[in-house]
């Protein structure tokens, strides 16, 4: 595995993406400790400040601190940098387990779907039925039923995701049943739960996990722009969505408060995707070949 | 060599280098080679050997990581190393064609044959559309495609693989080049086809006169093309000299363990027949593939029909026959991979075509199957030991005993017991057939299907593999049922063969017998397109 890895590290969009990706970590792992206050907490005397100015904030604690709002204050006077760095945990966090959890639920389906034929009718038909939704609309459906929480969002999100991964998965099943060494492995009367995990998934894993990363970057999109929205997480909760959701009232004078955690979000899905890409080059062996 | 005049090919001092890493220093290494017009020279090598690299370096399609380092390979007196690619592309369609060796892959499946040949005309000629076509039928006449204007008009898809190949000769000679490179362009075809193209390309060279660069593997098509003949190794040419001298009185000593390795046509005199019930019998077996169209319509394509076979224990029995035979379908039903639509497969007295998977399991132990390609039996993600001890593990066998087993089996199949722990990646295609065969044999088979499991291999590892089969077989008494594309090999290895022909079995019997007195028709085309017939017979005297 190795030669993989260094290979891996190697390749320029990989080594960049995955920098912008470390930074993000650090930012949302770190976020108290980079000079942020309680990104909920509300300053009525300055309220839609712009950036730089100057206040003396009451900490939860009763104390009194003063401090610059680096990137000024919105509606309700909360410190929106703090709101931005706090917000990368959020967006990471929705862009993680969104794409472990399609690429499970999708996995497991997909490889139902590619090795049961019976199976196979059915959950491809109600995959198609999924797919036909689109996967805006499922998730403020998902939303409005369940309630605006992380969780939900975070279902909302990954469920219109499941259809394309099963896809993905059932077609390498497919390919992958009929290799001799799946053969012989029934042969050696090997148990059909221990051939798919042992021997089929862990050939499929190349693809599911470029496709993962896609998802992962739609899933931070999505979720931003369900906030943006007011349908994702509530507006309180610091999230890039709902900053620039809240930054929308007062665009006219303070266009930058939407525009601010643009900054983090395009990095993020961009290094995503050039992850995904790069993962592909590298694992996909079509793309090792000579060029023509 | 200095002995042709104006050579249409000549390569001197060529060197390829391999990048920073590879298993040698030099792909291709200090190369002479020369052909003059009407001339045919064979490359022989084993896989590796760098043959191919040769005749990319020739055609400028080296793969970009490759460089000629130094030499010179002059065409026609023109330098073609170093030369820019629009002059290559130029000289690739005119002065010389290209047959690959696997026709489908070398042309585009979502184009009509006919339109990829005009295509070529276009960008090398400026004929009106009518002409070209009129060229295009007449060199499809000329490469003995039946139809011509049907075939113009076909999808790669719907010709066969011979008639595919005959399309990329067609391309390759349509400019009536000065020199033909074919690389492999037989190998993937079965005997008769490959007999026939043979004969094609002896006709085209004799009729145009061109100079032909052909590489093989394979000795026997040697015997029935080459005028001279190059034996590469390593990268090196380790013997060159005119096809009789190399074939009948060799002077390296690879080149004689080349000629050795070849397997010899006549069947060594058939052992004593083994005694015993039958421990694997089908009797009419037959499978279909139904489909039905979109409007429910019932298809239904009969790959096998009334198959009939049984094999006792220390037993070899060959089934041979081109492919679409049904013989690789007869294997999985044997070993119940598939499931027979017809006739009865018994275990012993125990009937075992309809058993369900889970009934089957416990039988499994008992035929295990070795598969063709190398590159596919093993689980690539899986270490070897985990390949090994899977089979011993799914029937109950304590995971430290099967631990044992596998060091056992990978002394018995001649690999470093340190080579357990590594992935199939690190062996080389043979090794990995070895491994595939350990597997096999792990759990105690009393039967061994073998379907094509040394058609992928060189000659000198498929004789090691021959032997190795031949060795467990005496160790174990195992009954192997042996299938093969390969006359030669079913020769060296069976004592009973069964021939079989559009998925039933056309004849059967003694191997000696069978050869000596083919009785049905088929059976004798297929013995009089197997090459180096003559060779084999040659060497023997």
């Amino acid at each position: 595995m190795s030669p993989v890895l260094r290979k891996l590290l190697r390749h320029p969009s990989v080594s960049l993406s995955c920098a912008v990706l470390m930074v993000l970590l650090v930012i949302a792992l770190g976020a108290p400790w980079l000079h942020t206050i309680d990104p909920a907490a509300m300053d009525y005397m300055n309220v839609n400040q712009p950036p730089g100015t100057h206040a003396v904030v009451t900490l939860a604690d009763g104390r009194d601190q003063a401090r610059t709002y680096l990137l000024g204050t919105d509606t309700y006077g909360r410190d929106i940098y703090s709101r931005i760095v706090f917000g990368t945990r959020v967006s990471l966090m929705v862009g993680m387990v969104c794409a472990v959890m399609s690429l499970c639920l999708g996995s497991l389906l997909g490889m139902l779907a590619g090795y049961f034929r019976i199976a196979d009718a059915l959950l491809m038909r109600i995959m198609d039925g999924l797919m036909a939704i689109p996967a805006i609309l499922l998730a403020i459906t998902l939303v409005a039923v369940l309630g605006a929480s992380l969780p939900t969002v975070i279902v909302a999100i990954a469920i219109p995701e499941v259809p394309r991964v099963t896809r993905l998965v059932r077609s390498l099943v497919l390919t992958l049943r009929d290799e001799p060494f799946v053969e012989a492995a029934r042969s050696l009367a090997t148990p059909t739960p221990v051939i798919l995990l042992r021997h089929i998934l862990p050939n499929a894993i190349a693809p599911l996990i470029v496709q993962g990363t896609f998802i992962a970057a739609s899933a931070v999109l999505t979720e931003a722009v369900l906030s943006f929205l007011g349908l994702g997480l509530p507006p309180e909760v610091a999230t890039w969505g709902n900053v620039m959701a809240d930054g929308r009232v007062n665009f006219s004078e303070q266009p930058g408060h939407v525009l601010y955690p643009v900054l983090l979000l395009v990095p993020a899905v961009l290094a995503i995707n050039l992850l995904g890409d790069g993962l592909r080059d590298v694992l996909d062996p079509k793309f090792n070949r000579r060029k023509g | 060599m200095s002995s042709i005049q104006n050579p249409v090919l000549e390569i001197s001092g060529l060197s390829v280098a391999l990048p920073a890493g590879g298993d040698r220093q030099f792909a291709v290494q200090g190369l002479d080679l020369s052909i003059g017009a009407g001339h045919t020279v064979c490359v022989v090598g084993e896989s590796g050997s760098g043959k191919s690299v040769l005749a990319t370096t020739v055609m400028g399609l080296l793969s970009k990581n490759l460089k000629a380092d130094t030499g010179s390979v002059k065409l026609m007196g023109e330098e073609l190393l170093g030369a820019p690619e629009s002059r290559l592309r130029a000289l690739r369609g005119l002065r010389m064609g290209m047959v690959f060796q696997e026709p489908m892959t070398a042309l585009n499946p979502v184009m009509r044959c006919g339109d990829q040949v005009d295509e070529l005309l276009r960008e090398h000629t400026d004929w009106p559309a009518r002409e070209r076509r009129a060229r295009i039928l007449e060199v499809f006449e000329q490469v003995r495609l039946p139809d011509p204007a049907r075939i113009y008009a076909s999808y790669p898809h719907q010709l066969s693989g011979g008639q595919r190949q005959r399309i990329v000769i067609a391309m390759a000679v349509i400019m009536k080049p000065n020199l033909l490179i074919c690389d492999e362009p037989t190998t993937a075809l079965d005997v008769t086809t490959q007999k026939e193209i043979l004969k094609l390309i002896a006709d085209l060279h004799r009729s145009q006169g061109c100079a032909v660069l052909f590489i093989t593997h394979d000795m026997g098509v040697v015997e029935e093309i080459a005028d001279r003949v190059v034996v590469m190794l390593g990268g090196r040419c380790v013997e060159q000299g005119t096809c009789a001298q190399v074939l009948r009185a060799p002077r390296e000593a690879y080149t004689r363990d080349l000629l050795a390795a070849v397997p010899d046509m006549t069947p060594p005199r058939p052992s004593a027949e083994p005694s015993g019930e039958a421990l694997l019998r089908a009797t009419g077996v037959g499978k279909a593939y139904v489909s039905h169209d979109w409007l429910g319509r019932r298809r239904e394509v009969a790959a096998l029909q009334d198959a009939a076979l049984s094999v006792r224990a220390g037993e070899t029995i060959g089934v041979v026959g081109e492919s679409g035979s049904g013989k690789s379908t007869f294997a999985r039903c044997l070993a119940r991979l598939i499931d027979p639509t017809a006739g009865q497969i018994h275990w012993g007295a125990y009937p075992v075509q309809s058993l369900r998977e889970r009934a089957l399991r416990p039988l499994r132990s008992n035929v295990q199957v070795v598969f063709q390609d190398p590159n596919r039996s093993l689980n690539p993600r899986l270490r070897i030991v985990d390949s090994l001890v899977e089979g011993a593990v799914n029937f109950g066998v304590p995971r430290a005993q099967a631990l044992r087993r596998a060091e056992e089996l990978m002394t018995l199949v001649r690999l470093p017991v340190a080579g357990l722990t590594r992935y199939p990646s690190e062996f080389s295609g043979g090794q990995r057939q070895r491994l595939a065969i350990a597997r096999a044999i792990a759990c105690s088979p009393r039967v061994l299907v073998a379907d094509e499991a040394v058609s992928a291999l060189d000659v000198s590892v498929q004789a090691e593999i021959l032997k190795l089969l031949r060795e467990v077989q005496a160790r174990l008494g195992l009954g192997i049922v042996f299938i093969t594309h390969d006359l030669r090999v079913a020769a060296q290895l069976c004592r009973q063969v069964v021939v079989m022909h559009r998925g039933r079995i056309v004849e059967q019997g003694l191997t000696a017998e069978v050869y000596a007195r083919p009785q049905h028709d088929y059976t004798r085309t297929l013995l009089a397109a197997a090459p180096g017939w003559h060779a084999a017979a040659a060497i023997q005297s």
